[in-house]
């Protein structure tokens, strides 16, 4: 059973992305549908079961505070759309 | 009506380690733009982020300088927002199970103590650096991935003032257990500040305000001042607060308007799949419990409270933790520690920072510093002496009584060499002498300095005032 009890418009607008009303009620009625198929879930009883924070039984996974080498600056602004002095130049930053 | 402000502020600062948090680059201030940055801390796809356990050990040790309790489970969860230093698009951090939570930290304010609840201290990543230009912004992620733990207060702060002495007996606590360096210029600490007002005498808290980013104390103290006011005169003017972010315009010295909360950020934080979650055992943790040092105002009430000193000397061996270590050396037993108190601040401390050496340069012993102040005591040399003495000691080392020795330092306190000296400055200054003997007393001290220069500074100047004042009379 669809879940809709969210705003996809909400939804749209965290994740940047901007949708005609076509693809709102069609996105809209595919994330509902994701959204009731997880809720399945909810009817396991699941009290007494301690809350997982991963699903794989390890801990303390941890590195030795060790410097290991960077990349080259080149290859870190390889991808960038626009680069200067080194810096990654993005559109300016008004907040 | 009167008001009172509350206020609560969120520290962030860098930890000290080697490396970044998730990755192994380097965690340094001032290279040249992105090149400490790998495919992890880029947020490049497909990578995995491993913790830095140093930055673990360094947020628990954190936990227990600041009175915190250090849960025996916490994790990492993404918190999620666009903004271009942030390039996974999410920042790692700590939501609902932080490595240290519910602590205090004491300071002094004022005349007395004050203490202030900590909600908690999480650790996070920080993200990059954004400069600005004329028309576009430029990122550098040389910062992003750096430990950083983000220490909350509760709202227990009531004035500018009282944040300002907080932050920096904050900032004294995490130096001194080697947390981090604290460095503002460096934008090691930065610092936002949550502000409402109430009627004073109420308990239900007012329409908070948060003001971002702020990476000066003092810029704290002046937001704060202007701050209250403002909310203070908007309640009085009956007008209404809004909770919003405001901005700290340094150069205009006033806040202003970021966000308001319509568009607050929705931060979806989840727990991070890329980590397992963090069970510090008893063995770890008592690991981290062995680098508790004492705390900087304990250090204080201690050297006051036992040695006798003035709080204001107990300030300077807070303040430098080697010197006040060689302060502690001497005084063990020793009779008079205002005195070693006073050659340890005035004339050890001076020396060291004119020749630019540390306490662990010296070419004499703690113990030295006592003999020297015990002979001063006795009667044997003259302060003048002493200092004398101190510079030869110095300089070359050695004990303080061979140095009296060897420059024949030592005062003469002998009657019949003294007296001779002092019948020869009478007869040689009638003047004086006849000003002294019709009343006027300050003329003594004219013939002391002459009996003085006659004993090149060896003559025991109480007994010569005595000596003196007795001839003249006689």
């Amino acid at each position: 059973m669809a879940n809709n009890d969210f705003d996809i418009r909400y939804v749209a607008n965290l994740a940047r992305i901007a949708l005609s009303p076509d693809e709102e009620a069609k996105l809209g009625a595919q994330l509902g549908d994701i959204l009731g198929y997880v809720k399945k879930l909810e009817e396991l009883d699941v009290a007494g079961v301690e809350p997982m924070a991963h699903a794989v039984p390890l801990a303390n996974v941890l590195r030795a505070d060790e410097v290991r080498p960077s990349i080259p600056q080149e290859a870190a602004l390889a991808n960038a759309p626009k680069q200067a002095n080194g810096l990654f130049i993005v559109p300016k930053i008004v907040e | 009506m009167e008001y009172e402000a509350v206020i609560g502020l969120e520290t962030h600062c860098q930890l000290k380690t080697k490396s970044k948090m998730f990755c192994g680059c380097a965690n340094e201030f001032g290279a040249e733009p992105n090149t400490n940055v790998c495919p992890v801390c880029l947020g490049m796809p497909g990578v995995l982020p491993v913790p830095n356990e140093r930055a673990l050990q360094l947020t628990a040790l954190t936990g227990y300088l600041l009175n915190c309790e250090v849960p025996s489970f916490a994790k990492f969860d993404r918190k999620n927002y666009f903004y271009p230093d942030v390039c996974k698009d999410y920042q790692i951090t700590q939501y609902d199970f932080p490595s240290t939570t519910t602590g205090h930290v004491d300071f002094e304010f004022g005349d007395g103590l004050e203490r202030v609840r900590i909600t908690r201290a999480h650790l996070e990543e920080d993200v990059g650096k954004n400069n600005h230009f004329e028309q576009h912004s430029g990122v550098d992620f040389n910062r992003a991935g750096v430990p950083l733990l983000e220490i909350v207060s509760e709202p227990d702060l009531r004035s500018a003032d009282m944040a300002y002495d907080y932050l920096n007996a904050l900032k004294d606590i995490l130096i001194y257990g080697g947390i981090s360096d604290c460095d503002m210029e460096k934008g090691m600490v930065r610092c936002d500040v949550n502000i409402s007002v109430r009627p004073k005498g109420t308990e239900e808290l007012g329409v908070k305000v948060e003001i971002k980013n702020m990476n000066t104390f003092s810029g704290v103290r002046r937001a704060i001042n202007y701050e209250v006011p403002r909310q203070i005169e908007t309640l009085e003017s009956g007008g209404t607060l809004v909770q919003e972010t405001r901005r700290w315009n340094d150069v205009a010295g006033i806040t202003e308007t970021m966000r308001t909360k319509e568009h607050a950020h929705d931060y979806r934080y989840f727990p991070e799949p890329d980590l397992m979650p963090l069970r510090p055992d008893e063995a770890w943790l008592a690991a981290v419990r062995s680098q508790v040092v004492e705390l900087p105002l304990v250090r204080k009430q201690r050297f006051v409270i036992d040695y006798g000193i003035p709080a204001q000397d107990a300030d300077v061996f807070v303040g430098n933790v080697p010197l006040g270590g060689f302060f502690e050396q001497a005084v063990k037993g020793a009779a008079n520690p205002k005195a070693i108190a006073n050659w340890v601040i005035n004339n050890l401390q001076a020396r060291l920072t004119e020749t630019g050496s540390t306490v662990d340069d010296l070419k004499f012993e703690p113990s030295a510093i006592v003999e020297l102040v015990a002979i001063i005591d006795a009667g044997t040399i003259s302060s003048t002496g002493g200092q004398e003495v101190f510079a030869e000691l110095f300089e070359d080392g050695g004990s303080p009584a061979a140095i009296v020795e060897a420059k024949g330092l030592a005062q003469v306190s002998d009657s019949g060499e003294l007296e001779q000296w002092c019948r020869e400055a009478i007869d040689a200054n009638p003047g004086p002498a006849d000003d002294f003997r019709n009343g006027k007393e300050n003329a003594i001290n004219f013939l002391k300095g002459q009996v003085m220069k006659a004993s090149r500074g060896k003559a025991n100047p109480q007994v010569v005032g005595e000596t003196l004042a007795k001839l003249l009379k006689g």
